[in-house]
């Protein structure tokens, strides 16, 4: 318990190199947590085991395969900031991607391009989205349901609705115009979904930095008591952070599918866990009140760049698995060490 | 030779020194007590003591040999025993189970629940205690968790045993039986730590009091020739009139009158009212309704019959979010539970209620340079220092978050201010500072309401009281009436006050 003692009974007169470096480091680690360590050793292993890795074409294609992911866990973070989770978020893509798709399709019939049809398709996905993070709001915030239980039931039955929609057939007919936009198209070289991506970034890091909203999912989520009694609506919190997480997974799963040009239930995948692991990754806190926008989407970027790195190393898939799970334990542990190194005492 | 000791012992935690250097000594067979103001090191004295945690620095040091418990499953082995004012009792498991725990008797490997059932059994009749063995701990009243904690630190080998506040919760009777268990103990030649703010017990029952202040220890004394105004000078570091400000008292028009109000938390047919310009101080036991009254006003509890006027509306039943708007500020009296966000900075904190209504700008942006000046302003005013406005809540000390918890209401002026329990676990210093803020809030104008366990902050705060008791109002007083005697005389239904006579001048 030495590290303890207040700094002066430390009296360091003379600094070597080493030492100052190792310093810069311990403060950096402090302030900005484990991510950005892992994301240089990641960048310096692949760039150097792979000479495609550090390629223009390849970072351009990462960031876009990064794109979705991003998106679901910055909407996953809301949930988990205000001490809640969203497994339901797979779902929420899936109902989008199967609706958006439907009527579309049906209302399309063949003509191209078809912009209207587009523009009314794209809304009834993202209201279906929507109306998933609306019953997982109703049931965590006015029914008092344990947002595990609770996403976790809509997970599957949402699922189950998609499939049922579809009958477990993709929805196909699509208007070509929707994918050669938000699938494919970019706009002075930048692909549609980076730059839809990231102005949804930029709205979730102003509406937490700088809007009373965002400081109430803090708030909510790590003293709701304390926020009630400074008058915070809680009920009115939750149901905001239910529905805007699923307003983010709904757009990536219109942007999903653009990609894959048809309408799929099963393309939610296993997006609910990773999105969870990127934000753990990037230091949000799994009781509540702590979690940053920006480091959030470091931490997508990071099992972005894990995955396409690996890929491009030859490791086969399963292994992938493991190292993913491997990687996202030693994040927890050294935020554990990060929090008691920056707090001191044992309390 | 002593029975235990410690020499220079120790423990700092960033920023604060919560133990200092603190020679002690134990005899066995004897009662020792500490005293001090919350925050002065007796809980970090006996949380090293009893292997809760390590001492920064320092020796302790049992029937002369140092000893390092590293944990409270140590010091045990080593024969020292703590009953903490948090209980360590698991409250879904049966009283046996409770008693035994960690060392239950077992049979080819096997709980032996017989065998349970009747070591449990020995261990409360041996203590007299009427308890049954197979209650489960959650239906227990806290007298009775108390009795089991107690009879818990008992089991195996004991040489010192450590009481924090045991009386806190105890009934006279209660509180006898413990006195005469503490008797026995000591022709025992078992060594006792006892920690308590009560006077009248403290002259009772100890035979040395060891005073300690703002982590250092003042001095020890003998329990028998020392009166109390010189331990409480030692303890607080200046006289009463230091501490207390004169406020002064303009009694102006009606802000909030409460008529026969009952609720769903046990108040009955409770009437009050507070005047601008005016301390209204609320005495009481614990769950005599003091707190439970307010916070019904203040809509966290459900009313049944009764009305609430609030600055001349009908407010009986209104929301927490609205009473607050309208001028109506609540100190909750558990900082860390229902006051604070500890992840967030002192600055977020103070902001949090205005960030919606004040801070509101275009667009639902925050006016940001706003944000800063009224925090800033509002944390000058409870003396908050400048480099802890962006610490976070949570490293500060308990003094300091009080200041923050303050601040909270000083960021738009309220009509009226309902302080529970407002010094709880702060040190004298802040606790003068905040006094003197309730000085300038009464004199600015603004109804001021104390409620308090305190009994002194009563005393010297309020221009008038109410005692409360078993959810009924049960006495008024005004100005020189307002005494220790006179209130302690209708806490309990019978007066049996004798054992109650809190600490005062």
């Amino acid at each position: 318990m030495n590290d303890n003692l207040p700094k002066a009974l430390h009296p360091v007169p003379t600094v070597s190199i080493s030492h100052r470096l190792g310093g810069v480091v311990l403060s950096a680690f402090l302030r900005g947590g484990v991510l950005p360590f892992l994301l240089v050793i990641a960048f310096v292993v692949f760039g150097t085991l792979s000479p495609e890795f550090l390629t223009a074409s390849n970072l351009t294609n990462l960031l876009r395969q990064s794109v979705y992911l991003i998106l679901v866990s910055i909407g996953q973070m809301l949930a988990l900031v205000t001490g809640g989770f969203d497994l339901a978020v797979g779902t929420t893509v899936a109902i989008t991607s199967v609706v958006s798709a439907t009527v579309m399709a049906t209302m399309a019939g063949g003509a191209d391009p078809a912009w209207g049809a587009i523009a009314v398709g794209c809304l009834a996905g993202l209201g279906a989205g929507m109306v998933v993070g609306l019953v997982n709001a109703c049931g965590i915030a006015l029914a008092g349901v344990s947002p595990f239980i609770m996403t976790l039931g809509v997970q599957s039955i949402g699922l189950g609705v998609a499939l049922t929609l579809t009958g477990g057939v993709p929805v196909s007919g699509l208007p070509p115009a929707f994918g050669d936009l938000l699938g494919f198209g970019t706009v002075l070289g930048v692909p549609w979904p980076v730059i839809v991506t990231f102005v949804g970034v930029v709205f979730l890091y102003v509406l937490m930095t700088r809007t009373a909203l965002g400081s109430y999912f803090l708030a909510v989520g790590g003293n709701a008591k304390a926020a009630a009694l400074s008058g915070v609506n809680t009920t009115r919190v939750l149901i905001a952070a239910y529905v805007l997480c699923a307003l983010f997974a709904s757009v990536s799963g219109l942007l999903l599918t653009a990609r894959v040009g048809s309408g799929e239930a099963n393309l939610g995948g296993t997006i609910a866990l990773e999105s969870i692991a990127a934000c753990v990754i990037a230091g949000v806190s799994l009781r509540g009140g702590v979690g940053r926008v920006e480091s959030v989407v470091l931490g997508a970027i990071f099992i972005g760049v894990l995955q396409n790195g690996m890929n491009l190393t030859g490791v086969r898939s399963y292994l992938q698995m493991v190292v993913l799970g491997v990687l996202l334990i030693v994040a927890v542990i050294a935020d554990r060490i990060r929090i008691r190194l920056s707090q001191g005492g044992s309390k | 030779m002593a029975l235990l000791a410690t020499t220079g012992l120790s423990k700092f935690y960033p920023g604060v020194r919560a133990l200092d250097g603190v020679d002690f000594e134990l005899r066995a067979g004897e009662v020792h007590v500490l005293f001090g103001e919350n925050g002065a090191g007796k809980s970090t004295l006996i949380s090293l003591i009893s292997g809760a945690s390590q001492p920064s620095s320092g020796v302790l040091q049992i029937n002369g040999q140092a000893v390092h418990p590293r944990s409270v499953r140590e010091a045990r082995e080593l024969g020292i025993s703590a009953v903490f004012q948090e209980f360590s009792l698991i409250p879904t498991l049966s009283v046996a189970e409770n008693l035994l725990l960690g060392d239950e008797p077992r049979s080819a490997g096997f709980l032996d629940r017989r065998a349970m059932k009747r070591r449990a059994r020995e261990l409360l009749d041996d203590l007299e205690f009427d308890i049954d063995p197979n209650a489960q701990v959650s239906f227990l009243s806290r007298a009775q968790q108390q009795m089991v904690e107690i009879a818990k630190s008992l089991r195996g080998k004991l040489s010192v045993l450590i009481l924090d506040e045991p009386t806190a919760s105890l009934s006279d009777k209660e509180a006898r039986r413990l006195f005469s268990l503490i008797d026995r103990l000591k022709r025992d030649g078992i060594g006792i730590i006892y920690i308590s703010h009560r006077m009248q017990e403290i002259t009772e029952i100890a035979e040395r009091i060891t005073v300690l202040r703002d982590g250092k220890k003042i001095a020890t004394v003998d329990a028998k020739t020392t009166d109390h105004s010189t331990l409480i000078k030692m303890m607080a570091g200046r006289t009463v009139e230091q501490i207390y400000p004169k406020i002064e008292s303009k009694p102006g028009r009606l802000m909030l009158e409460v008529d026969k109000l009952s609720t769903r938390g046990g108040v009955r047919e409770a009437s009050v009212h507070v005047r601008a310009g005016e301390v209204l101080g609320i005495a009481g036991l614990v769950g005599s309704g003091k707190s439970e009254l307010f916070r019904a006003i203040y809509g966290l509890d459900r009313i049944t019959s009764g009305r609430v006027r609030f600055d001349d509306k009908d407010r009986t039943g209104a929301r927490t979010v609205s009473l607050l708007r309208e001028g109506f500020f609540y100190l909750p009296p558990d900082r860390k539970s229902e006051g604070l966000i500890l992840d967030f900075s002192s600055d977020s904190n103070i902001a949090l209620p205005v960030l919606g209504t004040l801070l509101r700008g275009a667009f639902g942006l925050l006016k940001q340079g706003d944000r800063g000046r009224i925090t800033r302003a509002a944390g000058a005013r409870v003396e908050l220092a400048n480099r802890n406005a962006s610490k976070r809540v949570g490293l500060l000390s308990g003094g300091n978050q009080q200041k923050v918890l303050f601040a909270k209401g000083l960021t738009n002026d309220a009509k009226l201010y309902v302080f529970d329990e407002p010094t709880v676990g702060v040190d004298v210093g802040t606790r003068s500072a905040l006094y003197r803020l309730i000085q300038s809030l009464c004199e600015g104008g603004a109804a001021v309401v104390v409620i308090s366990s305190d009994l002194p902050e009563i005393l010297h705060l309020s221009h008038r009281a109410y005692v409360m008791r078993a959810g009924r109002v049960a006495g008024e007083f005004h100005g020189d009436q307002i005494t220790e005697s006179a209130l302690l005389g209708l806490f309990f239904d019978g007066g049996h006050v004798d054992r109650q006579l809190e600490l005062s001048e």
